[in-house]
């Protein structure tokens, strides 16, 4: 009987996560798992077109023989040298600052989250030429004839993904308690910090990570302004030479950056599964600001 | 005063330091224009277990919270056995806290979260995590120490924060609300063990709690807090039966007003006794506080109130009865005999002979 009954009330929730079609996002595990209606299929197929067609065309158009001879052209080396170095320069940065700032803005000025929240999305809000104006002139003089000033801007570029997923990382565990558990347990600040906030926040850094590296990878205007050869200044540079191979190299680049955005999110996602933590969402952002606007 | 080896089994990893004196001094404290304290004194003696009950924001958090060292008082001090300790961070005044929302880290281990506070304080690996076993096990999770905070129950979930309080061996445990997210049986349970725990351990012990019950049945002594001030500071028997402000009778246990009249002599009439009166008596009309158990009744025709309703509570059923004067008072009586006080009854109540307190009619 119980078994009968057990069966009988899951169905009926199925009938509700799968009855509200309409209803917007799918509601927890239970939408995900049954609620593929034709609706959503439908939906699928169109967006899988409009992004696989224009990928197929592309390999197409380059041709097998241009993948294995991209890595011989000249630039190549460096520029996605000097860009992956950028992104390794950015994120470092863009932690080492965002992750004190939004920790003691949470725990200490919870008032001034709303105006954290303006500044960070002001480098958005402001042309690239004015912000590349604005920083040649602040920069320190060692840095203006190096790539790596660029690493500055793109910190600021990167700043309103980042604290977004940090502040989102910091909204899902109740700090405030935490710290004060651990302080009232003997914890200092340095032990707090390292013991308790940044393994709670792993999953929320992986997240600024991914979205930091994204956009260092593939970023254009600062570095073409700048007159700096990344990547994908190279990618846009050696099309004038030879499209399919240009053309290769931008697919290369979109694989190698989903791979790596893969094994982040993987990792941490084995994290969350053991700790029962957050997962790593890309998507966070986009959707905590359409929440906003809505 | 009783010892640890008093009551037998207790580990020897547990062995309290035998519980601090507490003395806080005339603290205020203001939040903005708002005064959450208003010149508070309070003192626990050794291993006694001390509740704070009150409405919300009558500043029975803010007391536990300045004592942990998370807030400052704007005036008066904090000592702990003889030391002043105002000053002192939270993380060197040696306090377990157990907080209202869970608070387990949920990157550790319910054993490792147990031990944080040994490795804070530099004990050896094997060392610490042994006592941190213990602990689990006084707290009957043994079994669970490999689990991580999500996997556990709130009940269980407070019972590891428990454990990780004592752990440190605390010269004052500090408990905020620990019971309120949790569903009625289990807090009775939790109820239990954390009284039990404490009075094997002889640990000094602050609760605060807005649930009178639990207040009443957990603590030495039930301190009643409004607006920044306690009101009352007492063992519960005493807070109940002998109530020294007409808001301390109303917010412990059930009170009935009935409007009553001064006589000549200093008594107070009501329900046709004149009856002697406790503490100050207020100027103008005055009601009358007595409880449920100190009205007796009997169904009489043309008797002085009608019975609108009968809740059966098990061993006693409380009749609701209609005075005149639209004054709706409630009696217990026992079950057994309260059958023939059904709603509609006609019947006669009146009150045992006993000091009362009277206060302002509202």
């Amino acid at each position: 009987m119980a078994a009968v009954a057990g069966a009988g009330s899951q169905l009926g929730d199925g009938q509700v996560a799968g009855g509200q079609p309409r209803g917007g996002l799918p509601r927890g595990r239970a939408g995900t798992r049954d609620g593929f209606t034709p609706w959503r299929w439908l939906i699928l197929i169109v967006a899988g077109v409009y992004f696989l067609i224009p990928l197929y065309a592309a390999v197409r158009f380059a041709g097998w023989g241009s993948f294995g001879s991209v890595v011989h052209q000249s630039g190549f080396t460096s520029s996605l040298g000097l860009s992956v170095r950028l992104a390794a320069i950015t994120t470092v940065i863009t932690l080492v600052l965002m992750v004190p700032t939004a920790v003691y803005v949470h725990l200490r000025l919870p008032r001034l989250r709303r105006l954290m929240e303006g500044i960070t999305i002001l480098p958005i809000v402001i042309p690239p030429v004015v912000l590349i104006v604005g920083l040649l002139q602040v920069a320190p003089g060692f840095l203006k004839g190096t790539p790596y000033l660029l690493a500055l801007i793109y910190v600021v570029l990167a700043m309103p993904f980042a604290y977004r997923s940090l502040d989102a990382g910091l909204r899902a565990f109740d700090l405030k308690t935490l710290v004060e558990a651990s302080n009232s347990l003997g914890g200092g600040w340095g032990s707090t910090l390292w013991r308790i906030v940044l393994p709670n926040l792993r999953t929320a850094m992986l997240s600024a990570t991914v979205l930091t590296v994204a956009l260092v990878l593939g970023e254009y205007t600062m570095a073409s302004l700048d007159l700096y050869q990344t990547f994908p200044v190279w990618i846009v540079v050696f099309d004038q030479t030879s499209g399919p191979i240009s053309v290769a190299a931008s697919l290369l680049a979109l694989f190698v950056t989903w791979l790596f955005l893969l094994v982040i999110t993987v990792l941490g996602t084995r994290q969350a599964r053991r700790t029962g933590g957050g997962e790593v969402n890309l998507f966070a952002v986009a959707r905590r600001n359409s929440g906003r606007t809505s | 005063m009783t010892t640890n080896t008093a009551t037998g089994a207790v580990p020897a990893a547990d062995q309290a330091s035998g519980g601090a004196s507490v003395s806080l001094q005339n603290l205020s404290r203001f939040f903005g224009t708002i005064r959450a304290l208003d010149g508070l004194s309070l003192e626990i003696a050794p291993g006694e277990f001390v509740a704070l009950l009150g409405p919300s924001g009558c500043g029975k958090t803010t007391v536990l919270r300045i004592l942990a060292g998370f807030e400052t008082a704007d005036s008066g001090s904090v000592t702990v056995n003889g030391r002043d300790v105002s000053h002192v961070p939270p993380a060197r005044r040696d306090m377990g806290m157990v907080f209202q929302s869970y608070s387990l880290f949920p990157n550790m281990s319910a054993l490792d979260n147990v031990a944080f506070g040994l490795r804070m304080r530099k004990k050896a690996g094997p060392q610490r995590r042994s006592q941190a076993a213990e602990l689990l096990g006084l707290v009957g999770l043994a079994d669970q120490a490999r689990q991580y905070p999500h996997q556990l129950s709130g009940g269980q979930q407070q019972r590891v924060a428990l454990a990780r309080a004592l752990a440190i061996e605390p010269s004052v445990l500090l408990l905020d609300e620990p019971l309120s997210a949790l569903d009625a049986k289990v807090r009775l349970q939790l109820r239990e063990q954390i009284r039990s725990l404490q009075q094997r351990l002889h640990t000094t012990t602050l609760f605060v709690t807005h649930d009178q019950e639990e207040a009443l049945s957990m603590a030495d002594r039930v301190g009643v807090m409004r607006s920044g001030r306690l009101e009352q500071l007492a063992a519960p028997s005493e807070l109940y039966a002998q109530p020294a402000t007409s808001f301390v009778a109303e917010f412990v246990g059930t009170m009935n007003r009935i409007p009553g009249d001064i006589e000549g002599d200093g008594r107070v009439s009501v329900l046709g006794a004149a009856l002697p009166i406790r503490g100050s008596r207020p100027d103008g009309p005055v009601d009358v506080l007595i409880r449920p158990e100190e009205l007796r009744i009997a169904a009489a025709p043309g008797g002085n109130g009608i019975v609108t309703m009968a809740t059966f509570l098990g061993s006693l059923t409380r009749i609701s009865v209609l005075l005149s004067g639209d004054v709706t008072v409630q009696i217990d009586v026992p079950s057994a005999g309260s059958a023939a006080l059904a709603p509609g009854t006609s019947v006669n109540v009146t009150v045992t002979e006993a000091e009362v307190l009277v206060t302002g009619r509202k």
